[in-house]
């Protein structure tokens, strides 16, 4: 009886110090819309087409991204270059270009199957849109540089239990 | 004119008090979320206003617009009811607690710090503390509901239980103050603090106190995950709401009563030469016992029901038995 109460105030008054060095610390929230999220480099998001440093496309119409893709969910319509109208180095160029993110499984197999790598897959994850269809990305949002402000990028060391107050 | 130091002061005094503890529920709730969330590290609310501060303005008016909903199957008059009947006894507790000391002179007429000196202040605590219990037994037979029933059943021995400890820690506090008064009962504070002769009972009171404020880890009056919220299960909008206004006030009052009966009151140093430090020092001393009881419900998972009826009746009820044995012995020999 006695040990019983003993250990059960013990018990009872290293529950609440605990609570009490918790409540001194710095909240783990992050506020996503208003505070970036931190994503690994090789996090697998939205797709993004790349360009040369010249500025022509990297993708030439080969569409063994969409052979690779295991869902089925891109599409390649491929076109001729020609001497007024060259868009990429090689003999041909993705004419359409679009992916369906509603489909996508983010596998990043197309980006594996790319000889060029031209497609890579990048660290947006706030895809939602209002409309069905707009999720049906396009050439033109994919060739774009792709950096929304809600993503930041944290090193790459492997993920270990932080520091209180070393956090940020 | 003996009206208005009969009706008009006491009139003014009560919606006084009134206003105060609803703006202090307002807030207690708000600042009972914004700690929980510091004791888990989190941040709490903090969308509406800034550091969330209007939180509890956004939550009464979401309350008051929501659809009013009476249950075809519940008895109407009872349901209605049950709401008033948990709130009306924890602001009516109030009336005789003294919030500060002295008394000031207004054209004549002189103005207590609480709204009655009533000589058997104690024994009309422990009734109305009763009281509020049925308010919550009723709202679960009337809501005719068989976790509402189950709800309010429990609460109803959970309260029962409770009060005996509660009361035996108490008669040992007028054993020491050799009075029921509350004014009388912090006056005898005046040099030593009824907690440093008292330990025993205050951690008594302190425990049957959160346990008939249905307050964790006791709360099992609401227990979500098996009585689906118990006694409240048929109720929403503001009726809901009033269930927790009753409970807030609840947790206030009985901190209040803790400052009054062990932590001195109002008296605190220096206050006999400025007397409105009275009334900040019973302020402080209520945050605090909150602080307290904020800080077990972060800290302490909630109890099962046979523990919770076998550590009240096969503990609690000996220990402060007792006590109150060990205290009329010593007050019988030294005084």
């Amino acid at each position: 009886m006695l040990s019983a109460v003993w250990s059960g105030s013990v018990e009872t008054l290293r529950a609440m110090w605990i609570t009490l060095k918790h409540l001194f610390r710095p909240p783990v929230t992050n506020q996503f819309p208003s505070e970036p999220v931190a994503v690994y480099p090789r996090f697998r998001g939205r797709h993004v087409l790349k360009r040369y440093d010249n500025g022509l496309e990297r993708c030439i119409g080969c569409s063994l991204c969409a052979a690779a893709c295991p869902t089925d969910c891109i599409l390649v319509i491929a076109g001729e270059n020609t001497e007024e109208n060259r868009r990429s180095p090689g003999e041909r160029y993705a004419e359409v270009y679009e992916i369906n993110l509603l489909r996508c499984i983010f596998c990043g197999y197309c980006a594996e199957a790319c000889p060029t790598e031209a497609i890579v897959l990048e660290h947006d994850f706030a895809l939602a849109t209002y409309d069905r269809w707009d999720a049906i990305i396009t050439q033109e949002e994919l060739l774009e540089p792709h950096e929304p402000e809600h993503i930041r990028i944290r090193d790459d060391r492997v993920w270990v239990e932080p520091r209180w107050g070393h956090i940020k | 004119m003996d009206w208005i130091s009969l009706i008009l002061i006491p009139a003014i005094k009560s919606v006084l008090l009134v206003v105060v503890l609803l703006t202090g529920f307002a807030y207690l709730s708000y600042i009972e979320r914004k700690l929980v969330a510091r004791f888990q590290v989190r941040y709490g609310p903090n969308r509406a206003g800034p550091f969330g501060a209007l939180q509890p303005i956004a939550d009464a008016l979401k309350m008051v617009f929501k659809e009013e909903i009476i249950p075809l199957h519940v008895d109407r008059l009872v349901y209605v009811l049950a709401p008033a009947l948990t709130v009306i006894p924890a602001l009516v507790i109030w009336a005789v607690i003294p919030v500060s000391g002295g008394s000031i002179t207004i054209f004549g007429q002189t103005i207590t710090p609480y709204v009655a000196d009533v000589n058997v202040g104690l024994l009309y605590i422990l009734a109305i503390a009763s009281l509020g219990t049925y308010g919550i037994v009723l709202a679960g037979w009337s809501s005719n509901n068989k976790y509402s029933l189950l709800g309010g059943l429990r609460t109803g021995s959970q309260m029962l239980s409770y009060e005996l400890p509660m009361g035996i820690a108490l008669a040992s506090v007028v054993l020491i103050a050799g009075s029921l008064s509350l004014v009388d009962i912090v006056n005898a504070q005046s040099v030593v603090w009824f907690v440093v002769l008292q330990p025993i009972g205050f951690i008594i009171y302190f425990i049957s106190g959160l346990a008939e404020a249905g307050r964790s880890p006791f709360d099992l009056p609401e227990t979500e995950n098996e009585l689906v919220s118990g006694f409240a299960t048929e109720y929403g909008g503001i009726k809901f709401a009033l269930f927790f206004m009753g409970e807030y006030i609840h947790m206030i009052t009985i901190s209040a009563l803790a400052t009054t009966f062990f932590l001195g009151g109002w008296y605190g140093p220096f206050v006999g030469q400025i007397p409105i430090l009275g009334l900040a020092y019973f302020l402080i001393k209520v945050a605090f016992v909150i602080f307290l009881i904020i800080w077990v419900r972060a800290s302490l998972p909630r109890v099962r029901y046979d523990q919770l009826m076998r550590f009240c009746w096969k503990f609690l009820l000996p220990l402060s038995l007792l006590n109150l044995a060990v205290t009329a012995v010593v007050v019988l020999l030294v005084g």
